[in-house]
């Protein structure tokens, strides 16, 4: 049989033809012409005209007739709905056909076909095939009710569709479980909030059983619907890992990369002091090196996880160095991705080994690998100290090769190194002057460029090196030019008496002779700093830099846990969220690790403050400069506190700020939202009423009952008044004032929103910058009523504390942004720490002295409060409304001594001894804390509390 | 999940195009063709995306085949479906090629229906597809009700490898253990890295559904056993040089017939294998390697313009034995001129588009070695880097499992069937083979 005749039929008037076979008596005939057709159609020509004829080709016995006439009008019925009604009837059939076989062929095709008329005629059929006997029929239907979903969500949803599929979920059939996993988990992804799965333990156990027996495929569905349950403790977390271990086992890749991903993101959850913990990374380690013998396709696939595995938790493969080692025959994009993991394992103990893999790798064919291997020599002396000088010896050795691009790109990461170690290997810089000429790439060029005017006094023709750039400055890149302008000034400032006349020279190039804004701004201030003080020039242009970073490429805490609840799919490949490159409502939901096990329940071990915010964010903590960045990429997704699993994490692309993140967030979301929980979303309602008059009256009534004799004391935490946070003139005529109050355990921002503009305001949001205790709004900023000229409304905002965390300078400052319908607005405030003064934060008496011994004295920080004339209960109470505890008091030689405790939200404790003297109105307090960068906070929450 | 996927020939032009999802249009198909088979560039990676599309390809000899997708998909599962559909085609039409393809569309149209579903993919197994895709139209016509319930209780049931019936005359099955030895040795003769990396591969022409078990001696089980009381192994050092009993595997992955949970559990491996050939378990192990060959290179520079090369290879394993297709590669610098070969045993050429001496013998029995000494001419050079002296790199071919691996048993029980594991005529074959076999000089 040789069908390969009907992809050669390129006559004209073939259409005809075809017509007058299709309506031909003989079978024969009649299939051959279909064969013809469906060629046809596959290559890309139209052939939408014979839609009549096929389709009366279809009341046939022959399957495969009938399969091809299938494919024809999944192709075309869209096109031809009217037409595609005279199908409908065979299909109804043929879901009662008595060979289950058939009935499962029409149920799938019938689901391909997108036409309302005919999705109508399907309810019935797929009604009863959901219910078949054969677990043939059921499986295909299962599928179906995702294409019918696909097509109309509703019609599904009040057929009540959705509810069958989820029985399917016990049935019996281990297929047909897969198979009702896979639809359920696609529909629930356009549904982000309806909790369609409903992942329950028994549901959970009913996964884990079919897990066992299932097709490949199948385990693959449930390993990845299994993937976003979140387990409630510790050990169930553990029972299902113990269950989905077996599957590392599998020859299929594809299942030991997603149990991999159950694996990491439930292992979050389990205590690292916990044997099983120890047990489960040793055991991540071997399947991950054995996917690298798939084929290389897959291979790549998994070095791209394994990239983001190694950031996350490099403990699991620091010993498996050398099976990243490239082999000549790997494919470039397999030798690139391992060059790239390689350098993350880098250590002091393996240095040497992958020192000597990347020179052999410098001398190989492919550019673009020799340049990366080059760069990570560069990146190697940069992580591993210890190195750096063999480093640099042998990007030496390369840059004697003289083959171009090699030395170019070893140019570009010595510059990296000078950054690193200043004026350590400046040695080298002869060397590279030597090649200045071959140097034409803006990248290598702008280094070297730098390089010369770093050390300007240390190379003596430094001057003639770098007029001999300038001639050609107007056809440099804008980054050689940028660079060039910054030597040739540091060079004036370090030789003025000989360079006078080339600093003139390149500041009229920059500033007269250009049209670029960078580059003219940057020559203007210059010349400005030069003419009018010279000395604060040299302050500003040669002051000292800091030094860069170790791992300039990590990938960012947030983005990396989202990538991790990704492993195994084309998120984890691209290293991007799935909303960066998926449309529509799908993947636009971040999904994100479990909370860290033992962070929240911390009551017997004080040890715990040691894991404050020097451990929350994994590896680097971002500096200060990228704030603004960060700012303007505020995440305006729903914010929801109560749900982890759903929380959003905190990047998106910038514009969403302005698009259609805060639309979305304004819109229905409001109402709908379930993460507003009860507990929440009642608590600011109530508040606005009560905030004028008397301050927190709400959270200190459990407090008067614990008192018993303070009563007539001002009880519950003390409130600063408002002040303004945001000008009107600065935020076109929007004035924020604000306070921030704990009110029965819950955190809350009192704002006062103040229109002093002319038109009415709307659509108000409200979003935090990351910050140093993770403050984050637990609810949308509730102003349902639009703000007219000249009116005030106050509003509450429930905060809560699992924001993503940055430290901030100084550690209390927030910075928020507020949007209307009119701009968005940035302004920064401070809070008082005792806004993370948690209820709970009374130590045990015992655990308190072991505690205040184990502090090293360094961390003690002393304090004196001054005009204070209360006595020491008084205080202690006025201290306990604010959540300062106290756990013992001493009286010694007319001293008192109060030792008082205070446990932050983040899990810190801070101890305190405070000392009063009758009779002398200051207060002595003794603060000592793990992270003593708190203390000074702590003293001003003391006074504001005592004060107030 | 998957949306489309498309069969090119080597010009681009389409052979198959299948589209499952409503958000792929026929501009895909067109989109692949020109930014990734009509690239100028060579393929920078099996996963490209134009136009927020993502397109994940494979080759085979000149057939392209990609899968399209706009969704987050799990993108290990793509793979893997492509080869699987590469074997499935294999299976049922041979090589992979424009020819069979197009004389097949109608076929590989009708298997891309059943075993991809809305993008999902469903059983692939071609022992339970060829019960129902035959293009014979169906046979018969009217099939008992039997008969189809038997085909999907099989499609969906728990082995969708296997079909029941299967009856052979003779019960017979083939055992391969085929590994393959890696190996970087100092001049000294001290081991930098060694690994084999293995495979057991199953040929089992068996009746019925039968249960199988395999025992190997894995350290694991053998250490467990050996609490228990010791088990007799005799022969235990019939091949190789060791007498080694056990062996550490560092990790192993089994084909799906596998009962992973038991292996887990018990580290037993228990299976109702597939009919005819496939992979039933590949391995790793990195301890106790047994070198087939030890290369002793002794590199003399004599003035500026010549060296002397002596190898001596040594063969490390029982004399009754016989390693075949040796081939030693000894790199020569760039600048060489000429070259003088001796070795006592097979042939010695120079290769000068190669930069290597390649130093071939037939046969070599165990417990033997050979030498081979060269003169090499230098043309003198100004370049004043020295040569970087790349290893010199083996290859052969020997009948015993470098990593001591050993097959115990493999039992076979069909409780239904007249046939006991006794009756069953059994093979079990050793071949090790080089992997990256290098030493450096």
């Amino acid at each position: 049989m040789t069908d390969s005749k009907y992809f050669t039929t390129t006559k004209k008037g073939e259409i005809f033809e075809l017509k007058a076979e299709l309506n031909s008596d003989k079978k024969e005939k009649k299939k051959e012409a279909v064969k013809k057709v469906i060629a046809s159609m596959t290559v890309g020509k139209d052939v939408s005209a014979l839609f009549p004829d096929v389709v009366n080709c279809m009341q046939t016995d022959n399957l495969e007739l009938k399969k091809l006439v299938y494919l024809y009008l999944m192709n075309y019925a869209k096109s031809q709905p009217d037409m595609a009604i005279m199908a409908v009837n065979t299909f109804v059939k043929d879901c009662e056909d008595l060979n289950p076989l058939i009935r499962a062929l029409a149920v799938r095709t019938m689901g391909c076909i997108r036409v309302d008329k005919i999705t109508e005629y399907l309810c019935e059929p797929l009604r009863k095939c959901l219910k078949d006997e054969d677990p043939y029929v059921r499986k295909t239907a299962a599928v179906c009710v995702a294409k019918l979903h696909d097509i109309n969500a509703q019609l599904v949803e009040d057929q009540g569709f959705l509810d069958t599929l989820k029985d399917l979920i016990s049935d019996s059939n281990p297929m047909v479980v897969a198979n009702a996993v896979a639809a359920l988990s696609e529909i629930a992804e356009s549904h982000p909030n309806s909790n369609l799965l409903d992942l329950n333990p028994q549901t959970i156990n009913k996964l884990l059983t079919a897990l066992n027996e299932c097709t490949e495929w199948g385990q693959i569905f449930i390993l990845d619907c299994l993937a976003s349950y979140l387990p409630r403790d510790d050990r169930e977390s553990q029972s299902i890992c113990e269950r989905v271990t077996p599957r590392l086992s599998h020859a299929n890749s594809a299942v030991v990369l997603s149990a991999v991903k159950v694996l990491m993101k439930f292992m979050e959850m389990l205590p690292k002091d916990l044997d099983y913990y120890g047990t489960l990374l040793k055991k991540l380690a071997p399947p991950l090196v054995t996917l690298l013998s798939a084929e290389p396709e897959l291979q790549y696939v998994a070095l791209r996880n394994i990239n983001l595995i190694v950031q996350k938790r490099p403990e699991i493969l620091k010993h498996e160095m050398k099976v990243f080692f490239v082999k000549y025959n790997d494919p470039i994009y397999v030798k690139l991705e391992k060059l790239d993991i390689m350098i993350r394992l880098a250590s002091q103990a393996n240095i040497a080994q992958v020192l000597a893999e990347l020179k052999e790798y410098a001398t190989e064919v492919d550019v673009d690998f020799v340049r990366k291997a080059v760069r990570a020599i560069g990146r190697c002396a940069i992580k591993v100290e210890q190195s750096a000088e063999r480093c640099v010896s042998t990007l030496l050795d390369l840059i004697q090769t003289k083959v171009n691009y090699v030395v170019q790109e070893a140019i570009v990461v010595i510059k990296d190194i000078f950054r690193k170690y200043p004026n350590k290997y400046e040695s080298v810089i002869a060397t590279l002057c030597e090649n200045l000429d071959s140097l034409d790439e803006p990248e290598a060029r702008a280094a070297m460029i730098w390089i010369v005017g770093e050390y300007a006094e240390r190379i003596d023709n430094a001057d003639e090196l770098l007029e001999s750039f300038l001639e050609g400055f107007h056809d440099e890149s804008t980054q050689v030019q940028l660079q060039l302008l910054t030597a040739i000034v540091k060079l004036f400032l370090k030789k003025p008496t000989e360079t006078q006349e080339l600093v003139q020279q390149v500041l009229s190039l920059a500033t007269q002779d250009s049209d670029n804004p960078d580059l003219r701004d940057r020559g203007y201030i210059y010349w400005r700093l030069l003419s009018t003080d010279p000395v604060a020039a040299k302050e500003v242009v040669l002051a000292e830099k800091p030094l860069i970073s170790e791992e300039t490429d990590l990938i960012e805490p947030t983005l990396l846990e989202e990538l991790i609840c990704h492993i195994g799919t084309l998120a984890s490949v691209y290293h991007k969220p799935p909303s960066a490159f998926v449309e529509g409502s799908r993947g636009v939901q971040h999904k994100r690790l479990p909370p860290r096990a033992g962070s929240g329940e911390s009551t017997e071990s004080p040890d715990v403050g040691q894991s404050g915010p020097s451990e929350a964010p994994p590896a680097v903590i971002p500096s200060q400069g990228d704030l603004l960045g960060d700012l303007l990429n505020l995440d305006l997704a729903p914010p929801t506190a109560t749900v982890p699993s759903v929380q959003p994490s905190m990047q998106m692309g910038a514009m969403d700020l302005l698009g259609g993140g805060l639309d979305s967030l304004l819109g229905g979301d409001i109402g709908g939202s379930p993460s507003m929980g009860a507990g929440l979303g009642a608590a600011p309602a109530a508040m606005p009423a009560s905030l004028g008059s008397a301050p927190a009256v709400g959270g200190g009534l459990g407090d008067l009952f614990d008192l018993g004799g303070g009563v007539g004391m001002p009880t519950g935490s003390y409130v600063a008044p408002k002040t303004v946070w945001l000008l009107a003139m600065k935020a076109k005529g929007l004035e924020i004032s604000g306070t921030f109050a704990r009110r029965g355990g819950i955190i809350q921002m009192d704002l006062s929103l103040t229109n002093k503009a002319m038109s009415v305001m709307t659509d108000f949001a409200i979003q935090f910058n990351r910050n140093s205790f993770g403050l984050a709004p637990a609810g949308p900023l509730q102003v349902l009523t639009p703000l007219s000229p000249n009116q005030t409304i106050d509003v509450s905002l429930p905060l809560s504390t699992s924001g993503p965390v940055m430290k901030m300078e100084p550690l209390n400052n927030l910075q928020v942004a507020v949007k209307n319908n009119i701009d968005v607005f940035y302004f920064s405030c401070q809070y008082p720490l005792s806004l993370l003064f948690v209820e709970d934060g009374k130590m045990d008496r015992q655990v308190f002295l072991a505690t205040w011994k184990d502090i090293p004295n360094d961390n003690e920080a002393q304090f004196q409060i001054k005009d204070i004339h209360l006595n020491s209960d008084v205080a202690s109470n006025k201290l306990q409304g604010s959540n300062i505890f106290t756990i013992a008091k001493r009286t010694v030689e007319g001293q008192d001594m109060l030792y008082q405790s205070v446990k932050l939200t983040n899990g810190i404790w801070v101890l305190a001894e405070m000392r009063i003297q009758t009779g002398n109105p200051n207060y002595t307090l003794s603060i000592k804390c793990r992270a003593p960068e708190v203390c000074p906070f702590v003293y001003q929450c003391y006074e504001l509390v005592l004060k107030n | 999940m998957i949306g489309g996927l498309f069969i090119y020939n080597h010009k681009g032009e389409v052979l198959i195009s299948r589209v499952y999802r409503d958000d792929i249009g026929r501009n895909a198909v067109d989109a692949f063709r020109v930014n990734v088979i009509h690239a100028r560039q060579q393929v920078r990676s099996p996963v490209t995306n134009i136009a927020r599309t993502s397109f994940f390809h494979v080759k085979r000899s000149n057939i392209w085949l990609a899968a399209v997708t706009k969704q987050n998909v799990n993108a290990a599962m793509v793979f893997e479906f492509l080869y699987k559909m590469c074997d499935v085609m294999t299976a049922y039409f041979g090589k992979i090629s424009e020819e069979n393809i197009k004389n097949n569309f109608v076929l590989i149209y009708e298997l891309l229906d059943e075993i991809l579903d809305f993008g999902y993919p469903q059983n692939s197994e071609t022992g339970a597809l060829k019960t129902f895709i035959t293009q014979q139209g169906i046979k018969g016509q009217p099939q008992t009700k039997e008969e189809q319930s038997q085909i999907t209780s099989q499609v969906t049931g728990q082995i969708g490898w296997r079909r029941e019936g299967i009856k052979y005359r003779r019960n017979e099955l083939f055992l391969d253990v085929l590994e393959s030895v890696n190996l970087l040795m100092s001049p000294q003769g001290q081991v930098l890295s060694a690994h084999v990396s293995g495979r057991v591969v199953m040929k089992s022409y068996l009746s019925g559904m039968p249960e199988c078990k395999f025992g190997m001696n894995d350290k694991i089980v053998i250490d467990k056993q050996g609490k228990g009381g010791t088990t007799d192994e005799p022969g235990k050092s019939e091949l190789g040089g060791s007498g080694k009993q056990s062996i550490a595997i560092d990790d192993c992955t089994f084909h799906q017939c596998v009962r992973l949970s038991k292996f887990d559990s018990e580290r037993s491996i228990s299976f109702i294998p597939p009919d005819g050939e496939y992979e039933l378990m590949r391995y790793r192990t990195t301890k106790d390697i047994i070198l087939p060959f030890r290369v002793i290179p002794l590199v003399r520079e004599v003035g500026r313009t010549k060296l002397e090369v002596k190898v001596v290879i040594k063969s490390n394993f029982k004399p009754s034995l016989l390693a075949q297709k040796i081939e030693v590669r000894i790199p020569t610098p760039l600048n060489t001129s000429g070259v003088q070969v001796i070795c006592m045993k097979g042939k010695a050429k120079y290769k000068a588009s190669e930069n290597a001496i390649v130093w071939k013998i037939k046969r070599m029995a165990g417990m033997k070695e050979s030498q081979i000494s060269a003169e090499i001419e230098l043309l003198p050079t100004n370049d004043k880097k020295k040569w970087a002296r790349p290893p010199i790199s083996m290859n052969f071919e020997v009948p015993f499992a470098p990593s001591g691996l050993k097959v115990r048993y493999l039992k076979v029980f069909e409780s239904k069937l007249n046939y006991s594991d006794h009756d069953v005529i059994k093979w079990v074959r050793y071949i090790g083979r080089s992997g990256i076999y290098e030493t450096r000089c």
